[in-house]
């Protein structure tokens, strides 16, 4: 199924970055690695004190497997496993999902397929079959394809209106000329008419496999049983996937600003660049590094200078974001358009002060204070445990990472924040600015 | 908001009815919810969550946009703003800045009839958050040196929330024009001419009226027991003084609504037309026994998920819609909203849709509902409320939204229960009595206008 507002670029980018540095407190959580009778590995926190299940599951290989020509296949084969499979059409499927208030989801992201069950531990039978269903005999009947297809353009049609989207898309096919990532995961009005049923077959043969699987569990379950659930759901998935290689990239025009001319009240400034990868050395101090420019607290660089300061948005944030085949440092801000020239400066002129002086010894202090206090906080339900037991397999970091993470981030000196600021923020980053500009000298509108 | 809640002794009943044949395992499952009041009259809510060491700690005031003074509109939620800029006590910024270094995190939030305050911390730092709640619940100080740039910060969250959105503006209009009496009318962020000219005075105005223990309902959700948190409230927010008079919130109320009004709102910008309507309606609050839970089973039946009337009757069935739904706002104190929204496929009206929309309702009106859809909606609403459990920021919310709007907590405990005995003929009256356009607005967003001489009216 699809909804009503989809989302990605931006949007999407800032939440998968937050899901991903969030992990864990160690307090409660024992994680079990379970391996299936059929050789399927899941990791589970066992939890029995509610009575529900929840599963969240990755297939690497997302929007950056759709076909050359062709963006939009792997959202819209997401969105349409849960609309019709085996025996039972959209319409049962759905009915029958709802009967047993079994919660079912699937996205596609640029480099993964996720998929989330939550089900009542009284259902779980019920739940894990139609997951089964959905995963290894979706249909993709004519009416749901069509249904789905008709909701992409619609909201391909409001994205070429609207800031955030132009700005977002004009920031992806500028940075990434000529890679996957320069394409909308869901796709353009051009190529969501031409996209068949056997591309969505196509992506769902080659991308959903054992291989490139990663699972997740918490609730009411254990060890044993979940092993038997493993094989039913997943058995029947081929062994190997077939994934085309994605070339590594780094953003190109850094260093570049690009306006584009909306008639809107609110100018929407977006920026990005080069970042570091999640398994560099270098990561932990630059998530302390962004942290303390744009991270997410009332008490960021950025959040003082634009917002606290002078009142110049209401929003105002930075993020890492480590993709698979280009790791980066995004950001943006909203602003009236008399001052958006304003806030860029001062964004520039934060992003460079911190890169060449580095943050200071109480600054560093407090962000690791915060990021150590605030680590349990992402583990007071079953589906964001279920989320980070997934994302952990997902960047390879170990099963003991829970244990070990706050003592990585209390290992970092401010030597290493301060040559981490200069890696991290000297390279320059991308702005675009839609709005009513205030250049004459604007980029053409696009979407 | 939401008017859901938490699974409780009685819930367990309706639940083995419901869901699980003769076995329900969870009877005992539920939190046990607790609920007393300190002697200055705050009322306290304490919903036991031991899987992990973390406790979401609220502070939500019975007072919102719907209470505000003529002219004044935005106030309630500037002063929220302005609540994070300090007291004599702790200078601005003092609290955030203590609370991101214990790894803590904040919020707070404006609603017609509520507003609340939230901090998310481990265990150990409950007793300090209390104190610095308790300290601004009446130490505020405000300087227009702080005032000032947030009121444009405001301005700015207008803009993003509003300003840049065809359909929001549209929401807003439709909402505006419902409401003929009734402060729900105005928008909870303000209308913009309004918020340009709030002051500190005015903040401080509303402040010294509204803040105060005895209009305060304090909730802790998560790793504690009621007997902690009721000697470190007793500590913290019990040694303040009431300090103003709390009377019984009357707002004007809505006179009989009997015209039908639509409202039309047009922006370049808009690149496939929609609609949505809400109508006038009783909410959990004000409603006769009953009749609230019915009208949330029709909203689940009508409009939510792929298996609704609209989305199975106008998107599969007879594909016209490209999105459409239903919604009921169960949570307010008054006359509340229903509201139905569609987007057209690109070939069909808006008018061809909203006439289809409208047989839906007619013929669930007349003919009621099957016991396949009443079963089903069911089950959904009780299972939402047996997964709100997995969150103790959920719960908190749901508490602390009910106990502002006029419900208790034996309210929301027997809720499950009241669902389920909400039958076939109630969601058809429902429908036939509150679903008549005489008591509603339609809204429609579209790219243009038509120009004067196709007008017809």
């Amino acid at each position: 199924m699809i909804f009503n507002r989809v989302s990605y670029g931006f949007a999407a980018a800032a939440a998968g970055a937050f899901l991903f540095f969030a992990p864990a407190a160690q307090a409660m959580t024992k994680i079990e690695r379970v391996v299936s009778p059929g050789g399927i590995e899941a990791w589970l926190v066992r939890e029995p004190s509610v009575p529900l299940i929840a599963m969240e599951f990755s297939f690497k290989g997302g929007a950056n497997q759709d076909p050359v020509g062709k963006p939009g296949v792997a959202y819209m084969a997401a969105a349409s496993l849960d609309e019709g499979a085996g025996d039972l059409d959209a319409k049962a499927f759905q009915a029958r999902a709802e009967s047993n208030a079994v919660e079912l989801s699937f996205r596609a992201s640029r480099d993964e397929v996720r998929g989330s069950l939550k089900v009542l531990s009284d259902r779980k039978a019920e739940g894990f079959d139609l997951l089964r269903l959905a995963l290894t005999k979706p249909r993709f009947d004519q009416e749901p394809v069509e249904r789905i297809r008709a909701q992409m353009l619609t909201a391909l049609k409001r994205e070429t209106t609207s800031p955030n989207e132009i700005g977002s898309r004009l920031w992806w096919r500028t940075a990434f000329p000529n890679h996957p990532y320069s394409l909308p995961t869901n796709g353009t009005l051009e190529s969501v008419p031409t996209i068949v049923r056997d591309d969505l077959t196509g992506f769902v043969s080659r991308t959903l496999a054992r291989d490139n699987l990663k699972v997740g569990v918490v609730g009411d379950i254990d060890a044993k049983t979940l092993g038997t659930v493993l094989d039913q759901v997943f058995g029947a998935l081929p062994a190997k996937s077939d994934l085309r290689a994605v070339p590594q990239a780094r953003p190109e025009a850094v260093g570049k600003r690009l306006e584009v001319q909306l008639d809107v009240p609110q100018t929407v400034v977006a920026f990005g660049g080069s970042g570091i990868p999640r398994k560099d050395p270098d990561f932990i101090p630059a998530f302390i590094v962004n942290h303390i420019l744009g991270g997410g607290s009332f008490s960021s660089r950025l959040y003082n200078e634009v917002r606290e300061k002078r009142g110049l948005a209401y929003s105002v944030y930075s993020y890492l974001l480590p993709l698979d085949a280009a790791a980066l440092f995004m950001g943006g801000t909203q602003t009236r358009a008399d001052k958006a020239n304003e806030a860029v400066g001062l964004i520039e002129e934060e992003i460079k002060r911190l890169a060449e002086n580095g943050p200071t010894e109480d600054e560093l202090e407090k962000s690791k204070s915060y990021l150590k206090g605030s680590y349990a906080l992402n583990f007071d339900t079953s589906t964001k445990i279920a989320g980070q037991l997934v994302q952990l397999q997902v960047d390879d970091l170990g099963i003991d990472y829970w244990e070990r993470r706050n003592g990585l981030i209390e290992a970092v000196t401010l030597d290493d924040v301060k040559r981490v600021a200069r890696r991290l923020l000297n390279g320059g980053v991308l702005f675009t600015v839609v709005g009513r500009t205030q250049t004459a000298a604007s980029a053409k509108q696009g979407g | 908001m939401i008017c859901r809640r938490t699974v409780l002794a009685c819930y367990a009943a309706a639940a083995a009815f419901l869901l699980f044949g003769a076995t329900p395992n969870f009877a005992a499952t539920g939190p046990d919810v607790s609920h007393f009041k300190l002697a200055n009259g705050m009322e306290v809510v304490v919903i036991p969550d031991r899987r992990t060491p973390v406790v979401t700690h609220m502070v939500w005031y019975r007072v919102g946009s719907a209470d505000e003074p003529p002219g004044k509109s935005g106030i309630a939620h500037f002063l929220e703003h302005l609540m994070f800029k300090g007291t004599e006590k702790n200078p601005a910024g003092r609290f955030s800045k203590v609370l991101a270094t214990m790894g803590g995190q904040e919020n707070a939030f404006t609603s017609s009839d509520y507003t609340g305050y939230f901090q998310r911390v481990t265990r150990d730092r409950l007793k300090m958050v209390m104190e610095f709640e308790a300290d601004r619940m009446t130490g505020l100080t405000l300087t227009d040196e702080a005032v000032l740039p947030e009121r444009n910060v405001v301005l700015e969250e207008q803009n993003s929330r509003v300003a840049n959105s065809p359909a929001a503006k549209l929401g807003e209009e439709v909402q505006a024009a419902l409401y003929l009496n009734h402060p729900y009318g105005r928008p909870v962020i303000g209308w913009r001419h309004e918020i340009e000219k709030l002051d500190r005075k005015d903040a401080i105005d509303f402040y010294n009226r509204w803040y105060t223990p005895n209009n305060a309902i304090l909730v802790v959700a998560g790793d504690v027991t009621a007997d902690e948190v009721k000697a470190l409230a007793e500590e913290t927010y019990g040694k303040i003084a009431p300090r103003a008079e709390i009377k019984p919130r009357v707002r004007p109320q809505e006179p009989e609504q009997r015209s039908i009004r639509t409202v039309s709102f047009a922006d370049p910008r808009v690149t496939q037309p929609s609609l949505q309507r809400s109508y006038l309606v009783p909410s959990a609050a004000n409603a006769k026994a009953g009749e609230s839970e019915a009208l949330e089973v029709l909203s689940q039946i009508l409009g939510s998920g792929t298996n609704s009337r609209f989305y199975s009757k106008l998107v599969i069935e007879k594909p016209m819609a490209t999105s459409i739904g239903a919604w009921y706002q169960g949570t307010a104190l008054d006359h509340t909203r229903f509201g139905i929204y569609g987007t057209p496929r690109s070939q069909v009206t808006l008018k061809d849709l909203e006439e289809a929309m409208d047989a839906v309702i007619a013929e669930i009106a007349e003919n009621g509902v099957t016991n396949d859809e009443l079963e089903r909606a069911k089950i959904k609403l009780v299972a939402d409320v047996v997964y709100a459990q997995d969150s103790q920021a959920t719960m908190a919310r749901w508490y602390g939204g009910a106990l502002t709007t006029g419900l208790t907590v034996e309210h929301l405990k027997t809720w499950p229960d009241r669902v389920q005995k909400v039958t076939a003929e109630q969601v058809r009256d429902a429908a036939k009595t509150w679903l008549d356009k005489r008591r509603s607005v339609t809204g429609y967003l579209v790219k243009e206008h038509p120009k004067p001489q196709e007008r017809r009216s």
